[in-house]
């Protein structure tokens, strides 16, 4: 096939998002009941620009008696905001949603900063998905007798939350806005090479007049986690992360009265039928892994594509990558930015090499790299099988495992031989093939013709080893509520 | 030397535009102490006739918007009514309403705004439903608007009764041609202005001022209206409604509460009252 290539006569030129307009300390502490305070620790952190390795701000450290506070000043708060009306509950959550709007694109410059994702996606998805959860979950507060008809709903009190690196803003919103809206406080920590946004966030919650101690945000690495984790006043945990860290929390609140929900890792099946739209699927597929350079747990991470379409699938999946962008995340036109930390890329790299000396058959785009940052070339692997290791453990980088069948029983059986099962995707034009796949694939959400879609209003999480418990939607309100 | 007031020229909301009524004519409105306070437009069948073709004619786009974007445009309502509320106040008391019953009237207004503006995404939530059909299919009801809705506004509560019963029509994907409180109808017209600067589509909502006597048969006869909802008590005006429904089968929803003040006057079953109900069917064998 001959192929039109435009690249030596024409390149894109740079459009760069600027950096002048965002507001940013050079140190930031920790929000605890309503103000930012010094951490006990004394300690602070760099939170690093992934994409120059410069360092962009000093995060303070919490300790022990740092999480003592927060939690403690959440247990005081819950007694006032549990018993406020529903209602006014609500119109706080509105405020935060509202000025999250007036400020999204200071938020998306930062969230690109600091993660190192492409400015296009920070500001089209991250941050207006963070704004509307807010605002979806608003409109619940004052509405939870119908989500649970014959029920009378009552909040858990302090929900201890910890979320990852991959979508900070984001991930902060699903967890504070169904909890506060249901009437519970929090404590919430953010990933440590990504704090940023989520004390952004406190920033305008505390302008927003939210009272003291409703929402708490400390920062700091695995022991700060592990202080909440086991905090006796905690009444409950959210946990979004790896599946490894997932059972150790599960574990050590084993024996308490401590409610959780956990969202962890998956290995997404990621299904091409020889009837699908094939340029759309293409289209599926690189969303499906490379979108966030792969850094996603619902990512498509397992590619399975019907022989008889295999080769033009790969031939035009192989052109595509070499048209994507790697680059400086606040550039526009930039697909895949920085990979979020160095250990990070430590971890994709070591997967890379496992790859090839187990046999597989390694693709990569031709991109020019910066020196200077953390980075990845969209990679796919050819001539794998379900006992290869990149088969089989989650990534969580842009590395795309292919493999092909030839019956539908054969790839449900496939799809499905796997301990995680957060997600799938489905590539068909024949609807019924579409409705017996999402009725037989073990996965918490299937996306037929579509990859990688969220929605407030739509119920996220998984089956089996990727975590229990829903966020979005009616089903996300059962998180944060009992019923007496 | 003193200075004059300027006085307000009350005129009718017609896909997004004030015209005067097409009729030319006018009525008094008064106050407690006989004092006018306002010449207001005695609306025709030709206005309600024109406004059913704006509301016609926006419909399905404001169906299709999507349902976070309906609940933003309501949430900006209330916002813009919040800013107005002292005028609203005013208004309200000009007409006879204490302060506190007017102060109370407008809050509880702009927070039935923000009640209905948070059901724009859940009330499908909570009215559809998969089937389990003994068949190989996907079988899902999921409601959907009725189109055109024609409505005659409760008289008392005249801010807090037209938000009541507008806001859900609305924020369901139906459009709507309002007859105000016949009463105090200065407020509806002061809350059109709110409307028209708060992101709502030009026609999604018209509103009319004017005689229940002259204009239920028109709301209730027109064929190209799906549904009525009428506020009141009157037998007579209820009978003729019915009647006249018959001929196109346009819904009719009655509304005999007197105290839209109350809580229970708020709930997702006023958005399921102008919504079909749609089921589909879907193979799943291949």
């Amino acid at each position: 096939m001959s192929k039109l290539n435009l690249s030596k006569t024409w390149n894109y030129a740079a459009a760069t998002e600027s950096t002048n307009h965002i507001l940013l300390k050079e140190k930031y502490d920790l929000f605890i009941n309503g103000e930012f305070v010094k951490s006990n620790s004394k300690k602070y952190f760099d939170t690093i620009n992934p994409a120059t390795d410069e360092v962009i701000a000093k995060i303070s450290e919490a300790n022990k008696k740092d999480i003592d506070l927060a939690v403690k000043s959440a247990k005081i708060a819950f007694r006032r905001w549990s018993k406020l009306k529903a209602k006014e509950r609500g119109k706080y959550i509105f405020r935060i949603a509202r000025m999250i709007q007036e400020r999204a694109k200071e938020f998306a410059v930062i969230e690109s900063m600091d993660g190192g994702k492409p400015i296009r996606e920070s500001r089209d998805v991250d941050i207006p998905l963070a704004a509307n959860h807010f605002f979806y979950y608003a409109g619940w507060a004052d509405k939870l007798e119908y989500a649970f008809p014959n029920k009378t709903p009552k909040p858990l009190g302090v929900a201890g939350q910890i979320i990852p690196w991959n979508f900070p803003l984001l991930m902060a919103a699903w967890k504070i806005a169904p909890a506060i809206a249901c009437g519970n406080t929090v404590v919430l920590k953010p990933a440590e090479t990504t704090s940023l946004t989520a004390l952004k966030l406190a920033e305008i919650i505390q302008e927003s007049g939210l009272p003291k101690g409703v929402v708490n945000i400390v920062t700091g690495a695995g022991n700060t986690g592990a202080e909440i984790v086991n905090h006796p006043d905690i009444d409950k945990i959210a946990f979004t992360g790896s599946t490894n860290v997932g059972k150790l929390i599960q574990k050590s609140i084993s024996g308490t009265k401590k409610k959780s929900t956990l969202e962890l890792g998956g290995k997404g099946a990621n299904i091409i039928f020889e009837d699908a739209a094939i340029d759309q699927a293409v289209e599926g597929i690189v969303n499906a892994i490379f979108f966030n350079q792969g850094h996603v747990c619902c990512a498509g991470s397992r590619l399975f594509v019907q022989e008889s379409v295999a080769n033009i699938v790969i031939e035009k999946l192989k052109d595509r990558m070499s048209s994507l962008i790697v680059g400086n995340p606040l550039d526009k036109n930039t697909d895949i930015g920085a990979i979020n930390s160095k250990e990070q890329l430590a971890t994709i790299n070591k997967y890379i090499k496992i790859g090839q000396e187990e046999g597989g058959e390694i693709y990569q785009s031709k991109c020019s790299i910066s020196k200077k940052g953390n980075w990845c070339p969209p990679t796919l692997f050819l001539n794998v099988s379900q006992s290869h290791t990149i088969v089989q453990e989650e990534i969580f980088g842009p590395v795309l495992a292919i493999q092909t069948f030839r019956t539908i029983d054969e790839v449900i059986e496939k799809a499905n031989n796997t301990p995680f099962g957060l997600s799938a995707g489905v590539w068909t034009e024949k609807g019924s093939k579409i409705f017996k796949l999402t009725q037989e694939l073990n996965a918490g959400v299937v996306w037929a013709n579509t990859y990688n879609k969220f929605d407030p209003t739509s119920p996220f999480g998984g089956f089996k080893e990727s975590g229990f418990g829903r966020e979005g939607g009616l089903h996300g309100l059962k998180a944060y509520l009992k019923f007496e | 030397m003193e200075r004059i007031d300027v006085l307000k020229t009350y005129k009718i909301f017609i896909g997004g535009k004030f015209p005067r009524t097409e009729s030319g004519r006018y009525f008094h409105v008064k106050n407690d102490t006989g004092e006018l306070l306002a010449n207001m437009c005695l609306s025709s069948r030709k206005d309600f006739r024109n406004a059913v073709v704006a509301a016609r004619k926006v419909q399905k786009s404001w169906e299709s918007a999507s349902a976070l974007n309906k609940g933003q445009v309501l949430y900006r309502i209330a916002e813009m009514l919040e800013g107005r509320k002292s005028q609203f106040m005013d208004e309200l008391m000009m007409s006879g309403s204490s302060k506190i019953a007017a102060k109370k009237e407008v809050e509880q207004s702009i927070d039935r705004l923000i009640y209905y503006a948070g059901w724009s995404d859940k009330f499908q939530q909570i009215f559809s439903s998969v089937n389990p059909v003994a068949s190989s299919h996907f079988n899902f009801s999921v409601p959907q608007a009725m189109g055109v809705v024609s409505v005659i506004a409760p008289n008392k509560f005249s801010l807090l009764g037209l938000v009541s019963v507008v806001a859900p029509v609305i924020v369901g994907g139906n459009t709507c041609i309002v007859l105000s409180s016949e009463e105090n109808p200065m407020v509806s017209i002061s809350f059109a202005e709110v409307l028209n600067t708060s992101d709502v589509p030009h026609g999604v909502v018209n509103i009319l001022t004017g005689k229940r006597k002259e204009l239920i048969s028109h709301f209730a006869s027109h064929k190209d209206v799906n549904a009525i909802i009428y506020c009141g008590h009157n037998n007579k005006e209820l009978n003729e409604i019915e009647k006249l429904s018959v001929e196109n089968l346009k819904r009719v929803k009655i509304y005999k509460r007197k105290n839209w003040g109350d809580q229970k006057n708020q709930s997702p079953y006023f958005i399921e009252r102008s919504q079909e109900i749609k089921t589909i069917w879907h193979p799943t064998e291949v």
